[in-house]
């Protein structure tokens, strides 16, 4: 398969988007705001619509939209202008009301929409990899320089507040990146299905984990081996890429409570 | 006369500019006391400790942390909280040092790697709080009692000058109250650290504190464990 540039392209930018994707997912996950990836997902979508609206590169509108919609939700969290789940219905269900509008405005209610919304092999070109590569590495990077201080904000928030950490930019600074890794991954996953690849991975390493450190490794080797196994799936069976790499990762957290439960089973 | 610690000076508070949990609440903790802070549930006492660690601001009076106007303290890496248990990361796969380590987050570096220094003093929190035998164990296969150990050990891990601990036996049985209460009374007396210590009942800990704290929406007793008034002894009562 890797004789078609298309793949080649996609499996660069789905390896990316398979270690960035469940990298941010593991502190969402921690501080239970899984879903906070759906929300955003529904932002980019309007960006996305406003892209295709305005003729521009939906790319661009959707990290733009999911930015702003990431750290919309966390804002209101923080502010305790609204509960978390409150925060994130109020921005999901104008995103997906706002992205409806203006594709329909847009008159663009057609399959390059929807490959914005499920994922596909074919969309992802030589540019779109350029910018992946650069914007995940420095999403990678990021995570990497604040291991600590995100650990110590998902172990004790009120405890690392008391003690000076800046919690606040902190958190604003997951929710941007997870806004980030959205935006990144809509080609090939779906705005639809993103969410899933920042949590399934995470949800199958914490069953088998020893440690944070672990967990996280996990994660991001779980995040991997979905998507690039998913693609491959995906190329073969002529299957939706993004649906199929949320599978393998459902199917990893099916493997890992077996596992788990067999690792815990006394004697 | 000691240096304060903790001063609140006619603080009164409401949440959302409602109605007042705190009213004209006066208190002066010196440094080095260990004082435990008990009431009813909704009576003010994780409210009391909020405003005196600038994590809310008073609507009237001011609170104070070690001089400064709590709200902007600026040596807060001195501080050491333990938050009450549901907001405390315990599901999280973390490690006893894992947790610990999160403790020397405040002390200057954000970026990177522990240093050896920050690893000397995570192992001696550990060792402090009898943990060293379960250092590299997950958080989840501890009992609640080792759970809230570990988490002293990383309040402990800063080096605190003030260590606040926020209904830290909640969910925890007899025997590991008693265990920590005679923990938090040997730190107290090696670090010689104030030491604030919020329940709702204080049974565990009353042979070892200096002072007891009665909040029922203002502090309604402030003395010795031995002068509380009988019908008192059970803080549930404090209606009465």
């Amino acid at each position: 398969m890797f004789e078609f540039e298309f793949m080649r392209l996609a499996f660069a930018a789905g390896a990316v988007i398979g270690l960035l994707a469940p990298a941010v997912g593991f502190f969402l996950v921690q501080r239970r705001m899984s879903l906070i990836g759906d929300g955003i997902g529904h932002v980019a979508f309007a960006g996305v619509a406003a892209g295709l609206l305005l003729g521009i590169s939906p790319l661009l509108t959707a990290l733009v939209a999911a930015v702003l919609g990431g750290v919309a939700i966390e804002w209101l969290r923080s502010q305790r202008h609204a509960a978390g789940d409150q925060a994130l219905a109020l921005v999901f269900y104008t995103g997906i009301a706002g992205g409806v509008v203006l594709v329909s405005l847009a008159g663009s209610l057609n399959v390059n929409l929807f490959q914005y919304l499920f994922g596909s092999i074919l969309t992802v070109t030589r540019e779109d990899v350029v910018v992946v590569s650069i914007l995940g590495g420095v999403g990678l990077l990021s995570i990497a320089l604040l291991y600590r201080a995100l650990c110590a904000v998902v172990l004790d928030e009120e405890g690392a507040r008391v003690a000076g950490v800046p919690v606040t930019p902190l958190n604003v600074a997951v929710a941007a990146l997870a806004a980030v890794t959205v935006a990144l991954s809509m080609r090939i996953v779906g705005v639809l299905l993103i969410a899933a690849l920042m949590v399934l991975p995470v949800s199958a390493a914490m069953r088998v984990a020893w440690s944070m450190r672990s967990a996280l490794a996990l994660s991001l080797a779980g995040g991997l081996v979905s998507v690039l196994c998913g693609l491959t799936l995906a190329y073969y069976a002529d299957l939706p890429p993004g649906g199929t790499i949320v599978l393998v990762a459902a199917a990893l957290v099916l493997a890992a409570t077996f596992g788990g439960r067999l690792r815990s089973r006394p004697g | 006369m000691s240096a304060a610690a903790v001063e609140l000076e006619g603080v009164s508070f409401g949440y959302g500019g409602g109605p007042l949990v705190l009213r004209g609440v006066d208190l002066r903790v010196v440094e080095g006391e260990f004082v435990a802070i008990a009431g009813p549930n909704g009576g003010g006492k994780t409210t009391l400790i909020r405003l005196a660690l600038g994590l809310e601001r008073p609507v009237a009076g001011r609170a104070l942390l070690f001089g400064e106007p709590a709200h902007a303290f600026s040596r807060r890496r001195t501080l050491g909280y333990l938050a009450q248990r549901s907001k405390l990361g315990t599901e999280a796969p973390a490690t006893v040092r894992e947790v610990v380590a999160a403790g020397r987050m405040a002390t200057g570096r954000l970026l990177g790697r522990l240093r050896a220094g920050d690893r000397r003093m995570i192992d001696e929190a550990i060792s402090r709080v009898g943990l060293e035998g379960r250092a590299d164990s997950p958080l989840h296969t501890l009992s609640g009692g080792q759970q809230q150990r570990a988490f002293i050990a990383k309040a402990l891990a800063a080096e605190p000058s003030l260590l606040v601990l926020d209904e830290p036996t909640a969910g925890v049985d007899a025997e590991a109250q008693e265990t920590l209460a005679e923990l938090l009374a040997h730190l107290h007396e090696e670090l010689a650290a104030t030491i604030l210590y919020v329940s709702h009942e204080f049974g565990a800990v009353e042979r070892y504190v200096q002072r007891l704290l009665l909040v029922n929406g203002a502090i309604v007793f402030d003395g010795k464990p031995s002068e509380l008034p009988d019908i008192w002894h059970d803080p549930s009562h404090l209606h009465v």
